[in-house]
């Protein structure tokens, strides 16, 4: 994995909340076996009329709106369902950051494995964002901040250990298999087996 | 009393190979792997690109449920119904349960099914166990007093290589309902109560412990069907403490422990419970002696009211407003003023034997109102072939709804079983999202009983009011 440090890109808003991750990708394009390509599923139903053109008044189609690595959405992002076909979408769509005033478990989990930033913001600068659709942000991963155009600066939570990963560019499942011999050393010693 | 611990903090501490740090999260042991055809095939490509094996493939057990057809199938010949990209995950499934030595529950086992229903009803799920599945409806397994959570793919090649996932312990939410349940409200009215209650964010970053003399009550579907829902008010899991009803239901079963081995299990599930002294970061509690059966108006399981209630406007909120424009209900008429074009019994949530026995007891005698399709789609062979032992299919197929093998189906409408753009949908389901039942399809979930007494009326009914 590339390591992530820090990012810089203009906005899309979609000021929903619960925008759950059957919007981001419905289940009929879960019969994928693969995680490339899904990023013309995203949105799909809210990106498309029935006939398959492009729905003209869904944000992510405006021309303004090309190009835009980071999403502003309602609050608790990516309800719903645990399919990082989620993640994968949004990523595979050009995405590099979701911003929101929270995010569901599972959905912020699933990103974080995959690069894909879940920052977490005030009310305020919630507000701000969605208010003002296309301005430019910085993201600085390792301090874990996000700057305005105005020079104000938004600190975001992030667990330590994701972002170690994030900077670093750790593979999560490499690290898991360093702890092979205390995983050995704990199923050798417990009281039942399963 | 110091060292008083809830039951999550029990089962938690039982499987932590590492502990966390402030730098790390803790290395948390996996004691029931399950998975199914739809978020696998893309850990298994991982574990083929590294060269790795599936570390226990005894503690993994599989099948398929999401993308199968719900209409008889012999043989893979028939799977062309179900498309191309579906039979081939379907077949890629079995490739890899082969491959790296997984017991697959497949289209020849009787015992396949969904999974949240097979592995409850195998006797798999156990309390005291942790138990993850590639399904945000994993947390149906709490019901046993196990914990229970959904995961991501990259998550499941962690379990399969590993047998372990990386977690920060969760904080703790005690849900208490007190007093009685009135006569003729179920399970999924109480879910819908709490989910109203809190909110589809409520639980997030909490395992909830249902708690109190209304839960005690409950057999186990029932409270398979409290603890399935537990992720739609955002909680990491659900759980409910082990007792007599769980012991019950578990002895026998194929996969537990038998003779000696069954006492001692007994011995120790016993003392999974939450001290009486126990601290939980959040209290709730609500009464469960004023619910009455609940039905959902809008596009997320919170928005849910009354099945007689009047709907809310949602004072201006834009979000709110939405949802009733794409549910096309009024607000201030209650839900039972909209006619309905589908109504759907099954699913993880709703989808086991006494399921089905509450959509029977409405609809014996009675037939499908004219114009509206009726699905039963049974959870699992075993349930399918026991409601027909009881004769329930003939009920179902008497009144005029179809009779299905077992599946996901209509709960997602991966599968080819869909809800029409612009029909409402009564579904005894988990997830009222927009588009979740088909492209356009209005969603209302409701309980087993209502759903029947809805296909009965044609229009959104209270069961008790039947005529």
């Amino acid at each position: 994995m590339e390591p992530i440090r820090k990012l810089k890109s203009r906005t899309v808003v979609l000021p929903t909340r619960d925008i759950d991750t059957d919007q981001v990708i419905p289940a009929r394009f879960l019969t994928t076996t693969t995680r490339e390509g899904l990023g013309d599923a995203l949105f799909h139903d809210l990106r498309f009329n029935n006939d398959g053109s492009d729905n003209p008044g869904f944000p992510l189609n405006k021309a303004e709106a090309q190009g835009c690595e980071f999403l502003v959405a309602g609050n608790n992002f990516g309800c719903g369902s645990s399919r990082e076909h989620a993640p994968w979408a949004l990523l595979d769509y050009g995405f590099r950051a979701v911003i929101s005033t929270a995010f569901a478990d599972i959905f912020k989990n699933n990103s974080l494995k995959n690069q894909l930033l879940p920052i977490i913001i005030d009310v305020d600068t919630h507000n701000w964002l969605l208010a003002n659709p296309g301005v430019e942000l910085n993201i600085d991963v390792e301090q874990s901040t996000l700057t305005l155009p105005d020079g104000r600066v938004a600190r975001y939570p992030i667990d330590s250990f994701a972002r170690f990963c994030l900077t670093q560019g750790i593979d999560q499942l490499g690290y898991l298999q360093r702890q092979l011999d205390d995983i050995e050393a704990f199923e050798g010693g417990r009281s039942w087996n399963p | 009393m110091p060292g008083a611990r809830t039951l999550f903090e029990r089962v938690w501490a039982d499987h932590v190979v590492v502990p966390e740090s402030a730098d790390t999260p803790a290395i948390l042991y996996i004691d029931l792997h399950l998975i199914h055809e739809v978020t696998t095939p893309q850990a298994f490509s991982l574990l083929r690109d590294r060269g790795l094996g599936v570390r226990r493939p005894d503690l993994t057990l599989a099948t398929m449920d999401h993308s199968t057809p719900t209409t008889p199938v012999a043989s893979f010949r028939d799977l062309e119904i179900v498309g191309e990209s579906a039979a081939n995950q379907i077949r890629q499934m079995e490739e890899n349960c082969r491959d790296f030595g997984i017991d697959l529950l497949g289209f020849d086992s009787d015992q396949r099914g969904i999974v949240h229903v097979i592995g409850p009803e195998l006797g798999a799920s156990q309390p005291g166990k942790t138990i993850v599945c590639g399904d945000s409806h994993t947390s149906t397994h709490g019901a046993f007093g196990a914990l229970a959570f959904g995961i991501g793919t990259t998550e499941v090649g962690h379990v399969l290589a590993t047998q372990c996932l990386l977690q920060r312990r969760p904080k703790t939410l005690a849900v208490n309902l007190d007093g009685g349940l009135p006569e003729g409200v179920s399970a999924k009215d109480i879910i819908l109560t709490i989910i109203g209650q809190i909110g589809v964010d409520g639980g997030t970053g909490h395992v909830i412990e249902f708690r109190g003399a209304a839960i005690s009550a409950l057999d186990m579907d029932a409270r398979m069907t409290i603890c399935n829902m537990s992720i739609e008010a955002g909680a990491r899991a659900g759980m409910i403490a082990p007792d007599d009803t769980t012991y019950e239901y578990l002895e026998g079963r194929p996969r537990v422990p038998q003779g000696e081995a069954w006492e001692q299990a007994l011995r120790r599930w016993q003392v999974l419970q939450s001290d009486d002294d126990a601290e939980f970061d959040k209290t709730v509690t609500i009464d469960a002696s004023a619910m009455q059966p609940m039905v959902t108006f809008g596009t997320n399981p919170g928005m849910v009211v009354g099945v007689n209630d009047p709907v809310p406007d949602g004072s201006g909120d834009a979000s709110f407003r939405k949802a009733l424009d794409y549910m096309q209900v009024v607000p201030g008429k209650p839900m039972s003023a909209n006619p309905v074009d589908v109504v759907f019994v099954g699913s993880c949530t709703n989808g086991r034997l006494s399921d089905l026995q509450q959509a029977a007891a409405v609809l014996e005698g009675r037939r499908v109102a004219d114009g509206v399709r009726m699905l039963v789609v049974p959870g699992s062979q075993q349930v399918k072939q026991r409601a027909e032992a009881l004769g329930l299919h003939r009920i179902f197929t008497a009144a005029g709804a179809e009779w299905r093998e077992s599946g996901c189906s209509m709960c997602l409408g991966m599968n080819g079983d869909t809800v029409g753009n612009g029909q409402l949908s009564v579904s005894t389901s988990n997830r009222n999202f927009e588009g979740r039942q088909g492209i356009g399809a209005r969603t209302v979930l409701a309980s087993p009983a209502t759903a029947a007494a809805s296909a009965v009326q044609g229009y959104v009914a209270d069961p008790r009011k039947l005529p």
